[in-house]
């Protein structure tokens, strides 16, 4: 029988199989932040072991850092000991960090990608969970803990148990403007937050071929609110179109050895996956969420659902307590609900592909009163593309905020945070309780929806402009 | 790592689904550099609320979490880990845990057990009923007994044997270093490194 895609990456990297233990995987890729990576630095030298490959570790910094007066010290003391913390590890175990106001820095998931360090059938690893971004590039990428991070940092390997596969297969063609945010919402509406637990989930089909890089890794990216371990996207030529001339992209003899390798790197006619899933792209629309996860989405055109019409009395009291929180009331159609903020940003939708689509959206008009709108590129690299092709100015001009790049609002950590009862319509990964700051409320969307919000002051797609 | 083997407590019903690591500590409290004092963070904005179950006196001195399905949802974040085990918790029990705070909890050595969800309805009520009922999680005999009652769960006997050994992951690996040696002499030369720092 064939393998999958996730198997073929799995088998290709087993340093070590013993049966009744996890496999010992290699890390191709381990990419660091400030926030996850400290204590596991101070494992290290208690121990006085040595960072094994400083030259397959990459750090930035991001969750913790301000989008506003990146020259001056950052300051709060205990967010400013943070990253000292990171640059002094760096410092002393010889590991690349891009820090702020460095052109490459910005969000790892945003970084890895441009700079070419995220590759097909690579093993990438990252003390966060949106990890699964780089599995856009068929790569199989996951987030860890920071025991796993000190695991990797110590021995480039990690004992790790085979997950299961999942195929969701998205056939037929998206209609104009639903995007892959869309798509994303409307699969972990349909197999729910833990739906993908224990999974590698392969999405294939005419519709995921279609999308662009950035489209894969929004998909890709959000794989983890679906619970599952990885998600994954075969490689083609969109995928080596994108690497070529990146910067540590293989050059000249070792181009062509990878590509050929790469072309291997696709689930075989007749493998078998644990699960399948199957889903008519024609049939989808811009997709928001009204609750406090991920899966609680529906469609733009329809109405704050009513708990009582929820069979299952899990799911019932969940929605309950989600509509206290989000103090929405049953049957309110969507399109009324009003918001305060609007959150354009994060390694889901912070790429240059997001801001150019917001930007086509605005362009020449002007932003409700009602709401403010910040705009926080993914890196450094990516607000320079955007403002020499104008976006910065598009952006000002329609009212909005054009910060420095970084996590920001996605976890509200750095100062960029919802206020209590404060609503926003943000193009990011969560909408857990209090996630863009206590007592915030939030409302995923993609960044059209976010425009067209922006633009009338409550959820609206471009098409009801 | 402190080795688990039985512990016995009492037990406090968390009875709320899809529990995610930004519930269970919030953003703001990820700064610190150390892994102790996350305790002032654990379920931050829900201890708000008096009436909150972690803030009733009679689940005060439990140590053992009973939550809803899909506990530990969102965010790779360890702190979540420790700022329960920071707290005093030896155990979480559920009939689903998100996969990475799992691995994170199996590895810090706060055992996460998983029932079915039958099982943690029982328990539920039996600590409700009585908060100072003895609940023992018995890692050596794969169940946790309440009462009369023993709720058998599944572990592998991998993890199982590492938690009751109290062994580091990373020790164990290092005993077969050289295979990672050899793994690396043999790898495609076109995999990307960040160093030297190309333009």
């Amino acid at each position: 029988m064939g393998k999958t895609l996730a198997e073929k990456i799995w088998a290709d990297h087993v340093v070590r199989s013993v049966e009744g233990e996890p496999d010992l995987i290699y890390i191709d890729l381990h990419l660091i932040h400030e926030v996850t990576s400290a204590q596991a630095f101070d494992g290290l030298r208690l121990a006085g072991r040595k960072v094994r490959r400083p030259d397959l570790t990459l750090a930035t910094e991001d969750h913790n850092t301000p989008t506003l007066n990146i020259n001056l010290p950052i300051a709060d003391p205990i967010s400013k000991l943070q990253v000292d913390t990171l640059r002094n590890n760096c410092a002393e175990f010889g590991v690349r960090l891009h820090s702020l106001g460095d052109a490459e820095q910005g969000i790892v998931h945003v970084v890895g990608p441009q700079l070419g360090v995220t590759q097909p059938g690579m093993t990438i690893v990252c003390g966060d969970s949106h990890t699964s971004t780089h599995g856009a590039f068929g790569a199989l990428a996951f987030g860890i803990g920071t025991s796993e991070v000190e695991h990797v940092l110590a021995t480039q390997t990690l004992p790790l148990v085979r997950p299961k596969t999942m195929a969701i297969n998205v056939d037929g063609e998206l209609p104009a403007g639903v995007t892959a945010k869309d798509l994303i919402l409307a699969i972990i509406a349909k197999i729910g937050t833990g739906g993908g637990q224990g999974y590698v989930i392969e999405y294939r089909g005419s519709a995921i071929r279609a999308l662009s890089m950035e489209g894969r890794m929004t998909i890709c990216n959000m794989s983890i609110e679906a619970g599952a371990r990885a998600g994954l996207i075969a490689p083609d030529e969109t995928t080596f179109a994108y690497v070529k001339n990146k910067p540590h992209a293989p050059e000249g003899a070792d181009w062509d050895a990878a590509l050929a390798y790469w072309k291997t790197l696709k689930t075989d006619d007749d493998a078998k996956f644990d699960v399948e899933v199957n889903i008519n792209a024609a049939e989808l629309a811009p997709f928001v969420t009204w609750g406090t996860n991920p899966g609680q989405g529906l469609p733009l055109s329809a109405s704050v659902p009513n708990p009582a019409d929820i069979a299952d009395a899990e799911e019932r009291g969940a929605a309950e307590r989600a509509l206290t929180y989000m103090g929405l009331e049953a049957g309110t159609p969507l399109k009324e609900i009003k918001v305060d903020t609007i959150f354009l940003g994060s390694c889901t939708n912070g790429r240059i592909e997001d801001l150019r689509a917001a930007a086509e959206i605005i362009k020449g008009k002007k932003k409700s009163d009602a709401v403010r709108m910040l705009v926080v590129p993914g890196s450094a690299r990516v607000r320079l593309q955007a403002e020499q092709e104008g976006l910065d100015k598009v952006f000002i001009d329609f009212g909005a905020e054009w910060r420095n790049a970084g996590c920001s609002m996605c976890l509200g950590m750095n100062p960029d945070q919802l206020a209590v009862g404060e609503r926003s319509a943000s193009t990011s990964n969560r909408d857990f309780e209090g996630r863009q700051g206590k007592g915030g409320r939030t409302h995923l969307v993609s960044p059209l929806v976010a425009a067209a919000t922006a633009i009338r002051g409550t959820l609206s797609s471009p098409a009801d402009l | 790592m402190d080795k688990f083997i039985s512990h016995t407590g009492t037990a406090v019903p968390l009875r709320r689904s899809n529990v995610d690591t930004d519930q269970i500590i919030p953003a703001v409290y990820l700064k610190r550099v150390t892994k102790s004092g996350f305790e002032d963070g654990l379920f931050a904005a829900w201890r708000n609320d008096p009436e909150f179950v972690l803030n009733q006196p009679q689940y005060k001195a439990a140590t053992i979490l009973v939550a809803g399905a899909d506990f530990g949802t969102g965010s790779s974040r360890e702190h979540a880990v420790w700022a329960l085990q920071n707290y005093g918790f030896k155990a979480v029990i559920s009939s689903r845990f998100a996969d990475i705070f799992r691995g994170n909890s199996l590895k810090g050595g706060l055992l996460t057990v998983v029932l079915p969800q039958s099982d943690v309805e029982k328990i539920w009520s039996a600590i409700e009923a009585d908060p100072t009922t003895e609940v023992t999680v018995d890692l050596e005999a794969r169940n946790v007994r309440v009462g009369s009652d023993a709720f058998p769960f599944e572990i592998d006997d991998y993890t199982r044997w590492r938690l009751m050994e109290g062994l580091d992951d990373i020790g164990l690996t290092l005993k077969n270093i050289d295979e990672v040696s050899r793994f690396e002499s043999e790898r495609p030369g076109f995999k990307p490194k960040t160093l030297p720092i190309r333009a």
